[in-house]
């Protein structure tokens, strides 16, 4: 007889998932115009799941349930926290805009709360069945949000591109599962660790090749980055600000977690791939943003950039170098979230525009707003004193302490380049001429860029010391529990 | 008489893994060939579960399956819905056509 569950470590999932289908039944009965109410109450039902990770079990060491399926440890607190930062904010952004384009439907804070869920059952996945089904909730989450303007040719062509590239990383994920399973006899992540020591088989090693190909998708790392730019183009603005931050935290983690865990004695054999892929995914990053036109396009090829800065760290293999992919991250959300709340109000006549050229002249007409878009740009190319510089100190160091010369070198030279294209923002809205003014941002994305600006610089000084050594705690619990 | 072992399904899965594959990039004709594409990698996947399965006389693989082919339907679900909304704006669904944005 099978006993039951302790339910205590997956508390806030649970929390999230009822909160998620209360909100989808006061949507239902509502009806029109809950969008507001609905938004709100999700992004109280976020924090209330922060909350409870935060005071849960999971921060003080490792606990495992559901018969192995389920881990919470504090590096998995430490990301649901990212996650659970980013979709709250991401939610408070989209309220105007989703208002002002005329898609005022309360399903989709719905769907953004069911894909949170999602993210948080990925980074607590310690098995290879729950971890499938932590990343299709989330990805199938994601795939109707990219469609979400269903009546513009572009939405519905980014989430059919969206889904057909995701529906083909999973089938890729899956093969891998299913190789690694039948050469190892397990899936659970604990017993793999303990087959897979000293020379693994060929099968587990192709099995091992089509996960990483499968979260690398998740990722978008070169060469699984062809769906970003075109995704992030023609998902509705306030879905690609979700886009950008939640999901990369969630995949990297669970990439971190995947790589360290199960194939933690088989660093020679990953440890090449990762190789690769950073230093593909900082090169395609510097270089494909160039000749972008689109902000959303450049923020695309930042985001594959800033991916291939954190996998830096992740290739050293160590654990100062997972520390400092988990501080890049938390970076890494502060600096999206506020060019994004920027991109979000940027209108003519109640027109969206998303042009680079459109920001022409910003510093004379809203000077504020211009010059918190120089921050994040600032702190983007990691310019120090912003906070981006101290993000990718955190990841190049660890590299550099394992010898990884190379990738150093690749990183300096690709952030030299990146350079360019984040000036060249801030050239266009102080050095050129107004063609056409910016409507006024809303009260709350203003105070959001506001608040996103200020951490950038100066505030996060005084987060950085709480920020490392909670990255540190959580990748010790990881590393400790090999 | 020829003995159908452990191989001979793997090398089944692997070739409907990689028809699949194939299927995703070569074919320049028609979506819903992709969503029959998508389904025939997860059947491959299935496939390789359930010998594996049978071959290390364990259930955790047969488990794993029935999680597969119940996301497998949602997924076929909300494929087929973005399909529809896609052909209602554009009245086409030929794969060389979804060209909207590139770059």
């Amino acid at each position: 007889m099978a006993t039951f569950p302790d339910l205590i470590p997956a508390l806030p999932e649970i929390f999230l998932a009822v909160a998620a289908m209360a909100l989808l039944l006061i949507g239902v009965f509502r009806g029109e115009g809950s969008l507001r109410l609905v938004s709100w109450l999700a992004v109280a039902s976020l924090i209330g799941a922060g909350f409870l990770a935060v005071t849960g079990v999971g921060l003080t060491g490792r606990v495992v349930t559901f018969n192995g399926l389920f881990v919470t440890d504090p590096f998995a607190v430490f990301a649901k926290l990212l996650i659970l930062t980013a979709s709250g904010l991401s939610i408070i952004l989209s309220i105007n805009y989703l208002e002002k384009e005329r898609v005022a439907r309360f399903e989709y804070p719905v769907l953004a709360v069911l894909a949170t869920l999602g993210m948080m059952g990925m980074v607590s996945a310690n098995n290879l069945i729950s971890l499938y089904i932590g990343l299709e909730l989330q990805s199938l989450a994601l795939y109707v949000l990219a469609a979400f303007k269903r009546d513009t040719a572009k939405s519905s062509e980014a989430g059919l591109k969206y889904f057909v590239l995701g529906a083909l990383s999973s089938g890729l994920l899956l093969y891998g599962s299913s190789l690694i399973y039948g050469f190892t006899g397990s899936v659970s992540f604990e017993r793999l660790a303990e087959v897979l020591t000293g020379a693994p088989s060929l099968g587990v090693i192709v099995g091992m090749v089509f996960v990483a190909a499968g979260l690398a998708f998740k990722i978008s790392a070169v060469p699984f980055h062809m769906w970003t730019p075109d995704v992030y183009e023609g998902a509705p603005t306030s879905v690609t600000s979700f886009f950008a931050v939640a999901p990369k935290v969630a995949a990297m983690t669970l990439f971190i977690r995947v790589l360290v865990g199960p194939f933690g004695d088989l660093t020679a054999q990953w440890h090449q791939v990762i190789w690769f892929c950073a230093a593909a995914s900082m090169i395609v990053g510097a270089l494909g943003a160039i000749q972008q036109k689109n902000i959303k396009r450049l923020m695309a090829y930042s985001s594959i950039g800033h991916i291939g800065y954190a996998l830096v760290g992740l290739s050293a293999g160590s654990q100062e170098g997972v520390r400092g992919v988990l501080i890049y991250l938390a970076i890494y959300l502060a600096m999206n979230v506020g060019v994004f709340a920027i991109i979000l109000s940027m209108r003519q006549n109640g027109r969206a525009v998303e042009e680079i050229a459109d920001l022409a002249g910003l510093s004379k007409t809203h000077p504020l707003l211009a010059f918190a878009m120089a921050l994040f740009m600032w702190s983007l190319a990691g310019v120090p004193p912003a906070a981006g510089f101290w993000g990718k100190w955190a990841v190049f160091l660890p590299a550099i302490q394992s010898q990884l010369y190379g990738l150093a070198i690749v990183g300096v030279v690709a952030s030299g380049i990146s350079c360019y294209y984040y000036l060249r923002v801030i050239k266009v809205m102080y050095f050129d001429d107004v063609t056409e003014q910016l409507d006024r941002p809303a009260l709350l994305t203003g105070v959001v860029a506001t608040g996103a600006a200020l951490f950038v610089f100066p505030v996060y000084i005084f987060f950085l010391a709480p920020i490392t050594s909670g990255a540190a705690a959580a990748a010790a619990s990881l590393f400790g529990a090999r | 008489m020829l003995e159908v072992g452990l191989s001979h399904y793997l090398i089944l899965s692997a070739v409907l893994f990689t028809i699949g594959v194939f299927g995703i990039f070569l074919n320049r004709k028609n979506v819903i060939i992709i969503l029959m594409s998508v389904e025939m990698i997860l059947l491959a996947v299935n496939i390789n579960l359930v010998s594996f399965s049978v071959y290390l006389n364990d259930l955790v693989g047969q488990i794993f399956t029935m999680f597969i082919l119940t996301v497998a339907a949602a997924e076929a679900a909300i494929g087929l819905a973005i399909l529809v909304v896609y052909f209602r704006n554009r009245g086409t669904i030929a794969v060389e056509d979804i060209n909207m944005m590139k770059g």
